[in-house]
């Protein structure tokens, strides 16, 4: 009797996580969708605590105090900076829990034929994202090198690595008895976890990220495999499909494949940048005063940010001049790449911190038309993504890349620190055109005089 | 008759292609905000956890995994849903007149 009303509260809570991600389509209703999740994950707690094999609670009821004390915190105290960090540190968080819940079934009932081999995939695919959400934990938070680490045979090795690590997998599906192999087993997801980030580098996060999205979701589904859970499988696949869908689209952004991503060891610099670039071009600079007197007389000004304005704290200051521009009538809309930031979505949610409104973020297929209309388009803290030689330059390492056309506006400006070369160690030829102006400083301090200049341009008006 | 095995095939490749329809239908806008509530909705992984944790006669073994898997899951639950929710409420609009709106 309760066992059959906890299978219609089990439905029930799948519906309300197709929903919850069905309303995330939009702002306007994806507060709705958060709160479809809340109550779906409820109902699937609730109906699970009822069933009839659950007769011991203290222990759970320990652990839901601790997750809950440790959960808000990790909610609330996060600077949206470090959202990224705590993804993969969820990811890792959800990829043990399926992993351990597949041990601790092993030693329980040692099972057989399919059920077995769901356990296989629930627990290799559960190590492995654990420790390899917890090294992109480490690049991330920088307490590891972000920049990608390689040696001789790298790819042979961690293949190899991966292929015991199926062996013993297939073996223990064979025959499920052999006990002392299982330990051996965690070992080698472990270790393919860890040598699976190594060579990656910051570059290549939102991707990574992305990916072990999936991974942490199809674990889950392989652990409703194992248990025979419709409700896991149905909630492993939705969030194994949004991860993929994630990664797909951070791939496209980059104008790469997945198995470049993997073994690619991307993030290299690029030493061999140079030769033709060795000739004298000349940059104009200008000051934040003329540069404010540029934008003063603009009607239409696009801004293409990249994760250089989060570095520099310049987010908030960036929504002044904003806020200057547009009670002055400039018309003003952002720019966003797909990869600006350090996770799929990142820049939006910078932006929308320092509450410049959404119906101002337009995505780079949107705006790109818009370009040849502008009157300035400003860059702050992006490179890559604006880089001409990624349409034309054959030889270049970001040829094909879709990037933001800010070259195409009227007149260019550009926030930078100094001439050197960015992140990827990619000579950008935006630099040198006859319509750019570099404006040279820490992006919060230019924006700062900017805003400052403006007031002053106002006043003399 | 089918067998368990077959019926969940039937249903994860279902949700896959049902997933992918959806996912590809949210705004970029938003993708940041979609990863942190499907993380907290791959806490679900809390059921299993909590099937071998309150299982009668259940190991020593099995409860500490058990006991670190409901933790673990529990703090994604909690900590997703809330961040999505603090992420999403800072998503506004300006209305004409200068005023702004709260996505809700």
């Amino acid at each position: 009797m309760t066992d059959t009303a906890v299978q219609y509260i089990y439905i029930l809570s799948a519906a309300l996580f197709v929903f919850s991600l069905k309303w995330m389509r939009s702002p306007a209703t994806a507060r709705r969708g958060v709160f479809a999740g809340e109550a779906g994950m409820l109902l699937a707690i609730v109906g699970t605590l009822m069933r009839h094999e659950v007769v011991d609670y203290k222990l759970i009821a320990a652990a839901f105090v601790i997750g809950t004390v440790a959960g808000i915190p990790l909610a609330y105290l996060m600077p949206m900076t470090a959202v990224p960090q705590r993804t993969a540190l969820s990811h890792a968080f959800g990829a043990l829990a399926a992993a351990l819940v597949g041990t601790a079934e092993y030693y329980r009932a040692t099972p057989h034929g399919a059920v077995m081999v769901a356990l296989v995939f629930e627990t290799l695919l559960g190590f492995l994202t654990f420790t390899g959400s917890m090294m992109a934990f480490g690049k991330l938070q920088e307490i590891l090198p972000t920049r990608p680490i390689t040696y001789r045979n790298q790819n042979v090795i961690n293949l190899s690595i991966l292929g015991l690590a199926v062996a013993a997998g297939v073996w223990l599906i064979v025959q499920p008895e052999q006990a002392w192999l299982f330990p051996i087993f965690i070992a080698l997801s472990l270790v393919f976890g860890v040598l699976l980030i190594v060579p990656i580098g910051g570059a290549d996060m939102p991707t990574v990220i992305a990916l072990l999205n999936s991974y942490a979701g199809l674990s889950a589904a392989a652990m409703g495999f194992a248990l025979g859970n419709r409700l896991l499988i149905i909630a492993g696949a939705l969030d194994g499909s949004s991860g993929l869908i994630l990664s797909i689209v951070m791939c496209r952004a980059m104008n790469r494949s997945f198995t470049n991503v993997l073994f690619g060891a991307f993030g290299q610099v690029q030493t061999k940048a140079g030769g033709a670039a060795e000739e004298q071009r000349t940059v104009h600079s200008a000051s934040a005063e003329e540069a404010a007197q540029i934008l003063d007389a603009a009607r239409s000004v696009i801004i293409a940010p990249g994760y250089g304005l989060a570095v520099a704290q310049a987010q908030h200051k960036l929504r002044e001049l904003y806020d200057t521009l547009t009670r002055r009538g400039v018309d003003v809309k952002f720019a966003i790449h797909p990869v600006a930031g350090r996770m799929p979505g990142h820049m939006n949610v910078l932006l929308a911190e320092a509450d410049i409104p959404y119906d101002r973020l337009f995505e780079m297929d949107d705006i790109n038309s818009e370009f040849p209309q502008a009157d300035v388009a400003l860059v702050i803290g992006a490179n890559d993504v604006t880089n001409p030689a990624a349409r034309s330059d054959k030889s270049s390492p970001i040829y094909g890349m879709p990037i933001l056309d800010v070259d195409k506006a009227r007149t260019v400006m550009v926030i930078k620190r100094s001439m050197s070369p960015g992140f990827a160690g990619i000579d950008n030829p935006l630099y040198y055109l006859d319509k750019t102006l570099m404006l040279f400083g820490d992006a919060k301090a230019f924006l700062t005089d900017l805003v400052k200049e403006l007031a002053e341009v106002a006043k003399a008006a | 008759m089918l067998t368990d095995l077959e019926v969940g095939l039937y249903i994860f490749m279902l949700a896959t292609f049902l997933g992918l329809e959806i996912i590809r239908r949210v705004s970029p806008l938003l993708h940041t905000p979609l990863m942190s509530l499907t993380n907290a909705i791959s806490a679900i992984a809390v059921v299993g956890s909590i099937l071998v944790t309150g299982a009668a006669h259940a190991s020593t073994l099995s409860r500490t995994l058990g006991f670190i898997a409901v933790t673990a899951s529990m703090t994604n639950a909690v900590s997703g849903y809330l961040i999505t929710d603090r992420m999403l409420k800072m998503f506004k609009t300006r209305k004409p007149g200068g005023d702004r709106k709260g996505a809700a």
